[in-house]
């Protein structure tokens, strides 16, 4: 069974998505923020998914999720514009600028090159910003609180604010991504990765969508990145680190490519696991969660979506 | 002096390179499954190369045989760790997406590097004996240690082996079928799960190889592999992935690209491997040394 | 039923009774991020989870010499959850305080870590007590009207400082100077302040060389090699861990410790580890007045041998840091004679305590970071191998820590101003 090509039905699980966002309004304050800082790095994982279903494995998307990180922290504690309102499209902004720039030299490579070629591009912003002494280095730099559209909530509302626009953001990134798989240029995707040549012969440049899905998930991760930044109140060049970016790659495979939500629920399931494992075994939460992994794989090797697709049909 | 010293530390660091990297190569290039557990392997071969030195000097055996001992370990390290991950983990998996098996191997990585440390916990291990029982010997005025010499012959000796094994022996020539045409090599009757095996154990034995030969210079401690993954990742796409020939040509351009930062300008040191290899991918989109391929229709 | 089992059930109820009587509050408990994974778990982590358990135990028996002979905290007893401060610090942060509940977290490595959390502590108003973490910017910037953050360890400040002093007051040739140091912020920060040191000391030296290795590269031959041809008289590196002990492996078999002066700031946590790898004569350092270079004391002599008995191996320096951060919280907290966070903030502000590494005084960052000597000597060791140093100069506080309104950076550049050395 190919991962669904139909999204018309997919409404409904960003409505499910919505739903589940509201509930997590009213849990305890460290899962709430668990799910935020998951929901924001899921926007990063549903980037990659979508250059997955071309085929393309992006070991390197950490480089917008940093972008996007680094604008609205540039902008929030070095220029001191502090609202939302700015800072986001800001994120998006810059990691389109630069999606576009790369986009033209990265759209003509696959496989593992892409892979290897995202990954080498993301290090180097690594090298930069820790050689950035006047950004923290390796240490970062912190972001002050932010406004929202003016307004400036006090201390004890913070939280819920950033909670309620990381929701609200993520669940119109899962939308907008939602639109582009419906597109033309989104279901064309599955063919980039089935046959380039035929889609070729069918007067499609596959280069272009490429080029295309690389720049919609460049400005999903850096949405992404902006919000992690404004909710944890930090960024470093960790976020460009290859381990992070492996993270995203592990969790668009863990959850499939079937839906748009579900790289951020699968992003929430592996943040649960690990902080459990953590709690429970501090000296073998690696274990834990690599076994996991390694049983997803096994057991679900269409990810964990396939779970949800079987049970539709 | 200084090109003298550049001249040196490029070869000495190109070795290493080499050695932490062909083992990647290798087991790309026939089996298509790029292996990040790689650093977990090295890791493991300095831990092992280390504790079995450790006993070695403590039952005060002569000195000159150390050598044996870490060549020794390193090899059943490698051999008992590569067939068991292979012959439990991997073989069900042949066949999956590379980057799913990607993904597997990376899990591998968690799982053995918490492995390693549940088994020699967090403490350094030091083997530093091997280190300095060759001495130095002076290029005008820059001692260097005999024993990062040994290493680039050790290089040498196991890039030769190999080309050797590949080309000149039965098992070797299968593996090139096997890397040729996976499906035509098995329908002429070769064994490719036997093959597949071999060459896992034999990139596994490499890595360990690399780390055992590293272990005396350094503290082994944990997360030593890490740092290691990502080099050997960068030293193979710049020769071209699955060539041992660009393991080769890979290892020196980004050793002596190392060398040249840290003497001339330290600041850089960095970024060199990585601006070469961004460079050489957009230049050869795949590597150096790597086989053009087909578009599939 | 007899009367005697009636007998018997009521009795050990009466013990039971009894010994809840003996704990009858709920017992303190700690969230401790040390690192238990990665590179820093060995050289840090480690030390410093083995230093938690042994004061902690040692504080619920009331086995301290005085002034910390009364048991527990306040009277109540200890208990430590450790958490790997190699996960996400924010999140884990967050889970210790808002699902664990902890009374108070005590702990970090990481400048990264401890700026990440910092504003955290004052937004969540969890007692949070820094251990280590190099960066001088925790309250120069990060957190600069803090109420609920401490930090009971100096900054990195005074190891650049006193390194310089050290190699000027010893007279060491320092007219080529040269670094290598890891090239993320504590390394950066490390040489920059060295070199601004030495512009302040007015050494007129020159630059031989610089060097940045990537964080555990593991192998220096090239740098190494860099080094020894530079014509360095004086090398300074802030190597610590697996780097620097892979750095002494590789440099002293090639002749650098006796072709340069070489200061290694972290040193000491390297002597116990490779004692007959370190050339004599190499500059060592513990980060302040630790291990080695404590000045003598019931408290210290206790210490040692407490930790020693139970971990088979004398503290290093970052296991004396967190015994100096449980002390002090144990300070503040019967100081403020109650259990209210905001209360024991309160008395923790400028406070002064006796620690093994002698006293600490809160008195910069409005009275949230302490300040404490530093010391440097060489390396020795006895007659038996035991590893020691000697030539050792120690300066005080004043001498090498910034006054309260200055940052370290602005104090350097001055030259710096207001600095007392005995």
């Amino acid at each position: 069974m190919m991962p669904t090509l139909d999204f018309r039905r997919d409404h409904l699980f960003v409505a499910v998505l919505a739903l589940l966002v509201i509930v997590g309004f009213f849990l305890p304050s460290w899962m709430r923020f668990l799910i935020q800082t998951a929901m924001a790095s899921g926007l990063v994982a549903l980037g990659v998914m979508l250059q997955m279903r071309a085929g393309l494995v992006s070991f390197g998307q950490g480089l917008f999720f940093c972008i996007g990180g680094y604008a609205v922290g540039l902008l929030a504690a070095k220029a001191g514009i502090t609202d939302v309102a700015l800072l986001l499209p800001a994120a998006a902004l810059a990691a389109l600028v630069i999606g576009l720039v790369l986009g033209l030299l990265l759209s003509r490579y696959r496989e593992i090159f892409y892979a290897m070629l995202t990954l080498a591009v993301s290090m180097i912003l690594y090298g930069l910003l820790v050689k950035a002494a006047s950004l923290g280095s390796t240490d970062g730099f912190n972001i002050p609180a932010v406004s929202y559209f003016g307004f400036v909530p006090d201390q004890a509302a913070r939280p819920d604010w950033s909670y309620a626009l990381t929701g609200v953001v993520v669940l119109a990134g899962c939308l907008g991504a939602l639109a582009y798989l419906r597109s033309g240029a989104g279901a064309m995707l599955d063919a980039v990765r089935e046959n380039e040549i035929r889609l070729s012969y069918l007067g499609t440049s596959p280069r272009v969508l490429v080029f295309v899905v690389y720049a919609v998930a460049a400005v999903l991760s850096g949405l992404g990145g902006g919000l992690w930044a404004i909710s944890s109140g930090h960024v470093d060049p960790e976020m460009t680190y290859w381990t992070t970016s492996g993270q995203f790659v592990f969790v668009a495979l863990l959850a499939g490519r079937g839906s748009v939500v579900a790289p951020v629920m699968a992003y929430f399931l592996l943040e649960l696991l690990r902080t459990y494992a953590l709690d429970i075994a501090p000296n073998a939460w690696q274990l834990i969660l690599g076994s996991a992994m390694l049983a997803v794989i096994v057991l679900l090797p269409r990810g964990l979506w396939s779970l949800v697709a079987r049970a539709r049909t | 002096m200084k090109l003298v010293a550049i001249l040196l530390d490029g070869l000495n660091y190109s070795a290493w390179l080499f050695l932490v990297a062909v083992g990647l190569t290798l087991i790309y290039g026939v089996m298509r499954i790029l292996n990040i557990a790689h650093g977990a392997f090295y890791a493991i071969g300095a831990y092992v190369c280390a504790s079995a030195l450790g006993l070695y000097y403590s039952a005060g055996l002569p000195e000159a045989g150390a050598f044996l001992m870490m060549g020794l370990s390193a090899l059943v390290a490698g051999f008992v760790v590569g067939l068991l991950i292979e012959r439990v983990v991997l073989r069900k998996l042949y066949g999956q997406d590379e980057v799913i098996m990607v993904l597997v191997t990376y899990a591998l990585f968690l799982i053995l590097s918490d492995a390693v440390k549940l088994t020699w916990g967090v403490e350094s291990y030091y083997v530093f004996q091997p280190y300095a029982y060759f001495g130095y010997i002076e290029f005008g005025n820059l001692p260097y240690q005999v024993y990062d010499l040994l290493v680039v012959g050790l290089a040498i000796v196991a890039g030769i082996g190999l080309w050797y094994w590949l080309n000149r022996t039965r098992t070797g020539i299968l593996m090139t079928a096997v890397v040729a045409d996976r499906e035509v090599a098995a329908a002429m009757g070769v064994n490719v799960t036997r093959i597949f095996a071999l060459t896992f154990a034999i990139g596994t034995v490499l890595a360990a190889v690399a780390g055992a030969a590293t272990a005396p210079k350094i503290a082994v401690t944990p997360g030593i592999g890490v740092e290691v993954i990502i080099l050997a990742f960068a030293v193979v796409v710049i020769g071209g992935l699955g060539s041992i020939p660009g393991a080769v040509v890979g290892a020196i351009f980004a050793g002596y690209a190392r060398a040249i930062c840290v003497h001339v300008a330290p600041q850089f040191e960095l970024f060199a491997i990585y601006a070469v290899m961004a460079v050489v991918l957009a230049i050869r989109p795949h590597g150096l040394f790597a086989r053009a391929e087909g578009r599939k229709i | 039923m007899t009367l005697k089992t009636v007998l018997a059930g009521t009795a050990s109820l009466c013990l039971i009774a009894g010994a809840v009587q003996a704990q009858d509050q709920e017992p303190i408990t700690l969230g401790i991020p040390v690192f238990l994974s990665g590179a820093a778990s060995g050289p840090f982590g480690l030390p410093q989870r083995n230093a938690a358990e042994v004061i902690i135990a040692e504080l619920n028996a009331g086995n301290l010499p005085a002034p910390y002979d009364t048991k527990g905290i306040n009277g109540r007893m200890v208990e430590a959850n450790y958490v790997d401060e190699a996960a996400d610090a924010v999140q884990e942060y967050r889970n210790m305080a808002e699902r664990e509940g902890v009374d108070a977290v005590v702990g970090y490595t990481s400048s990264g870590n401890c700026k990440a959390v910092a504003p955290l502590a004052e937004e969540l108003q969890q007692l949070t007590v820094l251990v280590d973490c190099g960066t001088p910017q925790i309250f120069e910037s990060v957190v600069t009207d803090p109420t609920y953050l401490f930090r009971t360890g100096p900054t990195g400040t005074i190891d650049s400082v006193g390194a310089a002093r050290y190699l000027v007051d010893t007279g060491v040739d320092m007219s080529e100077v040269a670094g290598i140091n890891q090239n993320y912020a504590w390394g950066q920060d490390a040489w920059a302040d060295f070199t601004g040191s030495l512009i302040a000391l007015d050494t007129g030296s020159d630059i031989a060389t610089e060097q940045f290795p990537q964080v555990f590269a593991g192998q220096y031959g090239a740098e190494i090699s860099a080094l020894l041809t530079s014509g360095a008289k004086a090398i300074h590196t802030s190597f610590w861990g697996g780097d620097l002990e892979a750095f002494i492996l590789q440099a002293a078999p090639r002749g650098l410790f006796a072709r340069s002066a070489v200061v290694m700031t972290t040193g000491e946590a390297a002597m116990q580890r490779l004692p007959n790898e370190i050339p004599e004569g190499a500059i060592i350092g513990a980060r302040g007045p630790y291990s080695y270079f404590a000045p003598e004391s019931e408290l210290a002599t206790w210490f040692r041998d407490a930790y020693e008995k139970a971990h088979g191996q004398p503290p290093s320096y970052p296991a004396w840091k967190m015994a100096q951060a449980l002390l002090g919280l144990k300070s503040a907290w019967e100081k403020a004679g109650s259990d209210d966070p905001a209360a024991i903030a309160k008395a923790f502000e400028n406070l002064e305590y006796e620690t093994p590494a002698g006293t600490v005084r809160m008195a910069i960052g409005n009275g949230h970071q302490a300040v404490q000597g530093i010391a440097y000597g060489t390396y020795k060791q006895d007659a038996d191998g035991n590893p020691g140093v000697e030539n050792v100069i120690a300066y005080a506080a004043e001498c090498v820590n910034p006054p309260n309104d200055t940052t370290a950076a602005a104090w350097i550049e001055a030259g710096f101003p207001g600095a007392s050395c005995n």
